[in-house]
């Protein structure tokens, strides 16, 4: 037992390390960022680090937490994108404007979706998201106003660094918070049985449709910071594939953990880039890696694992000295 | 008026009738058992008062209000608990997660509020606070942290039906209980629950196949046999009826 202690306790120190070390860095970024000293390549991935960040926290509150598969965020994302640029452009909103504005439009498809597909489980509730997300496809494509097939170009340069930073901070910090709640508690129960769930007095569709708009809003908002910074969105962009590429994150992270989901976002978004070098092998690479990573760990990187319990665990050993006791009944 | 009225209850399935015309009622403070062979609906009396199945016919009353075509989380607000046949706890999650989902109905954050609080709030230290403390009285507070199904399955047992308490329920409703224990167990459990009736002051239906468990535990009993009672009265009525004998060991035996 003295062996399983130190292991957890080596663990926690270890992560106390790594984040103390992944902050250094952020700050190391920020300011050679702010002294401009960053060049545009390195930038341009930074900013999309961070609006992966924004969308795979955001899918992890509908997967992970409340246990709903849904496969359609790039739908939300095109939704909260178009929406923010389209007032860009015509109305010459300030930012922060169309930001609200696009989050509320992805807001809105999120209660018109839910509320007629949370009645279904697992790979049925799946595939009516897929639909979802290729409805809102075709619909760009054959508008006029969205300049259809060829893309919608002109979009004001918005998006900074320091914004998308800002603004993936805030999604972290609020999903966090909701999660740490009662309401984030019910929508564990939800995950785990939805049955025993409503007889704990728990109203599942409601808190499925919550979860499903809230990360809903939050997709429109990845979808307005990068619509902002490309100044060129196209159907393309928010294809089936691009849901599908949130999601890896969000299960390679650990269906789940947030800390997992902000890791792998931005593993996953920096590896592709830094694979260039392999050229050709490049795609094949990164498809091995998800291969050998699936086999060898299936609950994600982190499993459910959040860095704030190391944390905890490290501040209540000092306090009273007596989770080495608790550690004896322990299993993990 | 007693505390849950049960007035003509039929649930039919297709052209199955599960329950069939079903009466009952239980005052406030009793221990109920429902007993009777396998299928004879006891497990849909169950659902049909939790809202998990709507009734076909009947009325359901509980407290003074009427429960026919309630979902189960609006039963639960009523005051009604129950457990299950086959357990259901959340098992990935902690002890003390499972227990503090019944603190949910008194949580008064909005989701508003709590998407932009701070991450440590005072009503969430309560609800630990109160849980531990809950946890306690069933003497599981040193698995508090430990994932709900890493327990052994009597822990498991006596989980449930504090997650059940924990929701502060007038009527308790327990569905095989004893359901997998050894003798050992069953006498604790049994002890158990008549501890938390009189802590709880709580009226309690069971439904149980143990008849040593049931005989000694009730104070009135209800035999179901294909969907319909055969036999109301006190365990020592019960054990000397010629129809229940009947049901249970077949007509030979009477």
């Amino acid at each position: 037992m003295a062996t399983q202690f130190g292991w957890k306790k080596i663990r926690d120190y270890l992560s106390l390390i790594v984040t103390a070390l992944f902050l250094l860095g952020l700050a190391y970024i920020n300011v050679i960022s702010g002294l401009g000293l960053i060049d545009r390549y390195y930038n341009g991935i930074l900013i999309l680090v961070m609006v992966n960040v924004i969308l795979a926290v955001s899918l992890n509150l509908i997967n992970g937490i409340t246990g709903q598969f849904s496969i359609g965020h790039a739908g939300f994302m095109a939704v909260g994108a178009y929406v923010s640029a389209l007032l860009s452009i015509h109305l010459r909103w300030p930012f922060a404007a169309v930001l609200v504005a696009g989050m509320a439009a992805a807001a809105v498809m999120g209660v018109v979706v839910g509320i007629p597909t949370l009645r279904l489980k697992g790979d049925y509730l799946a595939i009516a998201t897929l639909g979802f997300g290729e409805i809102i496809r075709v619909v760009i494509v054959n508008l006029d106003i969205t300049g259809g097939p060829r893309g919608l170009p002109g979009i004001p340069p918005k998006t900074g660094f320091f914004v998308a930073e800002a603004l993936a901070a805030l999604t972290i910090l609020v999903i966090s918070n909701l999660i740490n709640s009662a309401h984030g508690r019910a929508m564990l129960a939800v995950r785990e049985d939805e049955v025993a769930a409503e007889t704990m007095g728990v109203n599942a569709t409601r808190y499925k449709v919550t979860a499903f708009v809230v990360g809903a809003a939050f997709a429109g908002l990845a979808g307005g910071l990068y619509a902002h910074y490309m100044m060129f969105i196209d159907p393309k962009s928010f294809s089936f594939f691009k849901s599908v590429e949130v999601l890896v994150m969000v299960v390679l992270g650990g269906l789940g953990s947030v800390t997992g989901s902000i890791l792998s976002a931005a593993v996953l978004t920096y590896l592709p880039e830094m694979l260039r070098q392999f050229a050709m092998l490049r795609m094949v690479i990164y498809s091995m890696l998800l291969i050998v990573m699936m086999l060898v760990r299936p609950q994600g990187l982190l499993g459910t694992w959040e860095v704030s319990q190391a944390f905890r665990d490290l501040w209540r050993r000092r306090e009273t000295g007596e989770a080495g006791r608790r550690d004896v009944h322990g299993i993990a | 008026m007693a505390l849950l009225e049960i007035k003509g209850l039929t649930k039919a399935f297709g052209g199955l009738l599960a329950v069939s015309n079903v009466d009952m009622a239980i005052e406030t403070g009793e221990l109920v058992g429902l007993i009777g062979p396998n299928g004879a609906g006891k497990t849909t009396i169950f659902n049909l008062v939790t809202g998990v199945f709507e009734p076909t016919r009947g009325e359901i009353t509980f407290d003074g209000c009427r429960l026919n075509g309630l979902k189960p989380y609006q039963v639960t607000k009523h005051g009604i608990a129950r457990t299950f046949q086959n357990i259901r706890l959340f098992q990935n999650l902690p002890v003390i997660e499972n227990v503090k989902i019944g603190y949910h109905l008194n949580a008064k954050s909005s989701l508003w509020a709590s998407m932009v609080r701070f991450p440590i709030l005072r009503e969430e230290r309560e609800i630990t606070q109160k849980a531990r403390e809950f946890l306690s009285i069933f003497e599981l507070d040193y698995r508090a942290d430990e994932l709900a199904k890493n327990l052994p399955y009597g822990e498991q047992r006596r989980l449930e039906i504090a997650r059940a308490l924990a929701a502060r329920p007038k009527l308790l409703l327990l569905d095989e209980p004893a359901a997998g224990m050894n003798p050992q167990e069953t006498q604790e459990l049994l002890n158990l629950i008549r501890w938390v009736r009189d802590q709880f002051s709580l009226t309690i239906l069971l439904i149980e196949h143990d008849m040593s468990l049931v005989m000694q535990l009730c104070e009135r009993i209800y035999v179901l046999d294909y969907g319909v009672t055969i036999a109301e009265g006190p365990p020592a009525e019960i054990k000397r009826n010629p129809k229940v004998i009947e049901a249970y060991l077949g007509e030979e035996a009477v």
